[in-house]
């Protein structure tokens, strides 16, 4: 009980933070105004035919998602704990009877509440625009909505990836160059790599058992492999993402491996934490 | 129960990597008293608080709060802790700042809230922290550690920052926590400061303990001498010198040091002198002597 409630002042304080600095407007905006160009502005759901364009956004929000998500979620976790020991006052925190679990859930917890109002508000309005105007169906309708929650999940394990690095350096600005360092690693040069190695490989052995394991072990790759999987044969996917026709296993697996990310981070997060001496 | 010992601090020794920070230590602080602990920068004040509240290993030594572990969850309990230089969130109200804390500490925000009226800043509370001055960024700190009654209060260097006026306003209220049972340790540059403000004094230099009491017998104890200090009539302090020795301060003086027991003798002797002598101050020595006395480097072959 007294538990909870420690965790409920953590996370309340950060997501209070977060609104007063603007991060949750910020956030909610970005997300919305980028689902809005390519819902309208991109080659888009006009001139396609077979899916409806409620589906056709969800599938290219998907490969924007995966760019846009992790960074935001990055930011908004990247000083949470260096910021506190620039700051000094995490001394003042860890002399309370808090515990440093407590801590991290509540700092967890609260930037992904920030993060799940950004995402529902933003994709939520972007998704009520294209209704209005593209027309309802029940199946692009269930892909926004697998669109979001997945989103969160995706953002929830780039938070506990930020939570890590900031409980791994005592100053922000060397949190934020390592962060900006993993963004570009996970989200932009993994999928480059992956791509060599398709065109050296040329369809032989690699393409066909380890590039599939290699794709989902990514978190960003994972995530939009269970959207664009989910949407089958609806939407019209290239790349890496062709991938999703031909899985070896099924989409769930991809969602596990969120899982398994997010579980292993957050762990990290904490065993670093606990050994940190403020 | 005035005997109940909050805080023991016994043979400690904190050191990273070659510097050691805290040198074999030992003090303690009963239920209901105030320890002030001086040293200069770099002295180990800060590390020492550091230690009590768990955050370092030992390499030496022990230390019990309230019987428990430092660190543990009952010392945490009965701990109450003022950061030297806290910068609380700018974003956040004086009252966000101080319901954050009660809730972490398991105490009603509204009692807690109480706290901001005892240290002066209730007008305040509805303002956002970065919009503060220096001094109510103190208080805030102060009214954040009085929150649940603590048993120990660990206060570093509290008053730094406040006005005369503050400082007399921060010690009352030292004095009455202390008063209602608490054990208070708390840090500072001046002995003058916490004169007649705590009950003991205890001096660190470079890690070690050099000394600890009551400040009267600290100053009895250092036996300071009085410094007589004579101006020569005309500039001719070689005249003088000769005739009374001592110290040649500068053309025109000489400078006698006299215990308290001889000062008079000295004065007479002086004053015979008639013509010569042009001027005579006397320099009593101050709380800041006693201090620098203490915490002067020790002397090369001094046995540790
Ligand atoms: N984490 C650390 N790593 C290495 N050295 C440290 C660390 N913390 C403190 N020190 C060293 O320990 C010594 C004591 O520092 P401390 O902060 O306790 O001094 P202080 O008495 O509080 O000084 P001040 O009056 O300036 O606040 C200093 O030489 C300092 O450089
Ligand atoms: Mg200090």
């Amino acid at each position: 009980m007294k538990s909870l409630s420690r965790i409920a002042a953590v996370a309340n304080t950060e997501t209070r933070l977060a609104s007063r600095n603007r991060w949750v407007l910020l956030a909610t905006l970005i997300l919305v105004l980028f689902a809005l160009a390519l819902a309208f502005l991109g080659a888009g759901p006009a001139g396609s035919r077979g899916a409806s364009a409620l589906t056709l956004t969800a599938a290219s929000l998907a490969t924007l998602s995966v760019y846009l998500i992790p960074l935001i979620a990055l930011l908004l976790s990247y000083e949470t704990i260096a910021g506190e020991i620039e700051r000094n006052t995490l001394p003042l925190v860890l002399a309370t009877p808090v515990r440093r679990s407590e801590i991290l859930i509540g700092k967890f917890l609260g930037h992904i509440a920030v993060l799940s109002v950004a995402t529902v508000v933003g994709y939520g309005i972007a998704g009520a625009a294209v209704t209005l105007v593209h027309g309802f169906d029940p199946g692009g309708a269930l892909a926004w909505t697998r669109l979001i929650v997945t989103g969160i999940l995706l953002g929830a394990v780039f938070v506990a990836i930020g939570i890590l690095v900031s409980a791994s350096t005592p100053r922000v600005g060397t949190a934020a160059a390592l962060l900006v360092g993993i963004w570009l690693l996970l989200v932009v040069l993994y999928d480059l790599a992956l791509l060599a190695g398709l065109i050296v490989d040329d369809g032989g052995m690699f393409t066909k058992t380890i590039f599939p394991l290699l794709v989902v072990a990514n978190p960003g790759d994972a995530f939009r492999l269970f959207n664009l999987a989910a949407l089958e044969a609806s939407a019209p996917v290239g790349g890496i993402d062709g991938l999703a026709r031909s899985l070896p296993f099924p989409p769930a697996l991809a969602l596990a491996a969120l899982a398994g990310w997010l579980v292993v981070m957050l762990s990290a997060g904490l065993a670093r934490f606990r050994r940190l001496r403020p | 129960m005035t005997n109940e010992t909050l805080l023991g601090v016994d043979d400690l020794t904190i050191a990273f990597g070659s510097l050691t920070a805290l040198d074999h230590v030992s003090l303690s602080v009963q239920k209901g008293e105030r320890l002030a602990l001086l040293g200069h920068n770099g002295a180990g004040k800060s590390t020492l608080f550091r230690a009590i509240l768990g955050f370092l290993s030992l390499n030496t030594g022990t230390i019990r709060i309230a019987d428990a572990a430092p660190g543990s969850e009952r010392a945490r309990r009965a701990v109450s802790y003022l950061p030297e230089a806290v910068a609380f969130s700018k974003a956040l109200t004086g009252s966000e700042v101080i319901t954050y804390f009660a809730r972490l500490k398991g105490e009603p925000p509204r009692k807690a809230l109480e706290l901001l009226e005892t240290v002066g800043i209730a007008d305040a509370s509805k303002r956002r922290v970065g919009t503060y001055s220096k001094g109510m960024r103190q208080r805030l700190g102060l009214a954040q550690a009085l929150i649940g009654r603590p048993d120990l209060l660990l206060l570093d260097e509290p008053t730094s920052g406040l006005d005369p006026i503050s400082r007399g306003e921060f010690y009352d209220l030292v004095d009455r926590v202390a008063r209602q049972g608490a054990a208070v340790l708390l840090s500072s540059h001046s002995l003058t400061e916490v004169e007649a403000k705590t009950d003991r004094v205890a001096i660190l230099s470079k890690g070690r303990l050099v000394a600890e009491g009551r400040l009267a017998d600290l100053a009895g104890a250092a036996a300071l001498p009085i410094k007589v200090r004579v101006r020569a009539k005309g500039a001719d302090a070689d005249a003088l010198h000769a005739k009374i020795g001592g110290r040649r301060l500068n053309g025109r003086s000489v400078e006698l040091d006299c215990g308290t027991g001889d000062k008079m003798a000295v004065l007479s002797r002086l004053a015979a002198l008639g013509d010569v002598v042009a001027d005579i101050e006397i320099d009593t020595p101050r709380l800041d002597d006693v201090y620098r006395h203490y915490s002067k480097p020790p002397a090369p072959g001094d046995a540790a």
